[in-house]
């Protein structure tokens, strides 16, 4: 206990541990500069450990089912940003193109700036992760990782990799950006599942 | 590298105010654990209901043997973490810290840096240029610090030197006479081709000093960037 701390009163069930609701702001935080990327020469591709490597343009990943969430998402900087609005393609669609082998277990998550992040395969499968472009009805913004970052929101969001470029497949766990350095290789927020030990 | 460490008890041992919105906290650590410049701790609060609040600060000091490191905390308005410590805490008290963190966002004191940093951005760079000097290799460090007055200067009389470049945007440097404006071209010193740069600073300031250190020839990939602060 520390002295002369009380905290707050209300809390939002819908909060973590450890995690505060930032309201109306949206905290930008990212290790790189911001890239400018062109729709034009924007590709997404699903490889590795599948038995049909696929890249789609643009237009292309537009022509998929959108697929939408609404909820919550979680840093690991300790703030949450509650009901929001996310719609891309759902990662299952670009799976079920690729097509993961059957000893498939884990993916490391490709960024356009060299950034990336990795998950346990069952952590972006059965609706719980999107390649999103849209946020809150309009265009994602490129602080956000516009045009498209993936969004996984039932873990920590360092794991939505931004200005996302592809999935790579694998059948072993292979650790990303910060989770070299110190980061969990899961990151369930619920769990507080911050740093590597957790 | 090694995971970092558990949840230790970390007592307050000096306050000294930085401005009028900052202020550096030492702390003696139960377990000392020697940091690298520009990692960071986080702080956690208690309540007497189990609530607690946690936020990330950068070291300030640099990496010594002490077994004290020292955090320099900007109150940010409604701040749960930053008001506690500016308006509750004192010597003597005892928080709960957990740290090094950050294996990306250092500097080992072994090859050139331009560490670039606006206002309170300048926690991390300043370890780095603590570091530099004690261990006499100042001359790889070149440090630019961007503030609005000349009273939002923190390590006033410490962090000038041949190495630092202080810019501020409201008014002009009486040092230097440098007439009031944001950080421009002119303002950043060359980048040598085997330097990292380090920015550290609000998203504005990150991405405009990423902005013309790119236009300057710098490739992305040498470029380190730690920003705070939110877009509504």
């Amino acid at each position: 206990m520390t002295r002369g701390f009380v905290g707050r009163r209300g809390r939002d069930p819908r909060l973590p541990p450890g995690q505060y609701d930032t309201g109306s702001d949206w905290p930008v935080l990212t290790a790189e500069p911001t890239p400018h990327l062109d729709v034009a020469s924007w590709t997404f591709f699903v490889s590795g450990a599948v038995e049909n490597p696929t890249t789609w343009t643009w237009d292309e990943i537009h022509q998929l089912p959108l697929a939408e969430f609404h909820g919550d998402i979680h840093c690991v900087t300790t703030w949450s940003k509650l009901d929001v609005d996310f719609a891309g393609a759902s990662v299952d669609v670009l799976l079920a193109a690729a097509r993961p082998t059957a000893g498939a277990s884990h993916v490391l998550v490709h960024s356009h700036t060299g950034y990336t992040t990795n998950l346990p395969l069952d952590d972006v499968v059965g609706g719980k992760a999107l390649v999103a472009w849209e946020y809150d009805g309009g265009p994602l913004p490129v602080d956000h990782g516009g045009p498209a970052r993936l969004l996984v929101p039932h873990l920590y969001f360092w794991k939505s990799a931004k200005w996302v470029s592809g999935i790579e497949v694998l059948d072993h766990e292979v650790q990303g950006f910060w989770e070299v350095n110190g980061y969990h290789d899961r990151g369930d927020p619920w769990l507080e599942q911050r740093y590597q030990g957790d | 590298m090694p995971d970092p460490s558990p949840w230790q008890a970390a007592t307050i041992v000096d306050i000294h105010r930085e401005t009028r919105t900052a202020t550096t906290f030492r702390l003696a650590l139960e377990r000392p654990v020697l940091h690298r410049a520009g990692q960071h701790y986080v702080v956690r609060l208690t309540a007497p209901d189990g609530y607690t609040a946690q936020r990330s600060y950068s070291v300030a000091s640099a990496p010594d043997a002490t077994g004290t490191i020292e955090l320099t905390v900007e109150e940010l308005p409604d701040g749960e973490v930053s008001g506690y410590l500016h308006e509750v805490a004192e010597v003597g008290d005892t928080l709960e810290v957990r740290g090094p963190i950050g294996g990306w966002f250092v500097w080992d004191g072994d090859e050139p840096a331009v560490l670039v940093g606006g206002g309170s951005g300048v926690v991390p760079l300043m370890s780095m240029l603590r570091h530099a000097r004690r261990s006499g290799r100042a001359d790889l460090v070149r440090l630019v610090v961007s503030i609005r007055h000349a009273e939002d200067l923190y390590y006033t009389e410490e962090i000038q030197g041949p190495e630092t470049t202080v810019i501020t945007t409201r008014e002009p440097w009486p040092a230097t006479g440098r007439a009031a404006g944001h950080l421009s071209a002119g303002d950043l010193p060359p980048v040598p081709d085997d330097a990292t740069v380090y920015v550290c600073g609000s998203n504005g300031f990150a991405d405009a000093a990423t902005a013309l250190l790119e236009a300057s020839g710098v490739a992305p990939r040498r470029i380190r960037v730690e920003r705070f602060g939110a877009t509504t």
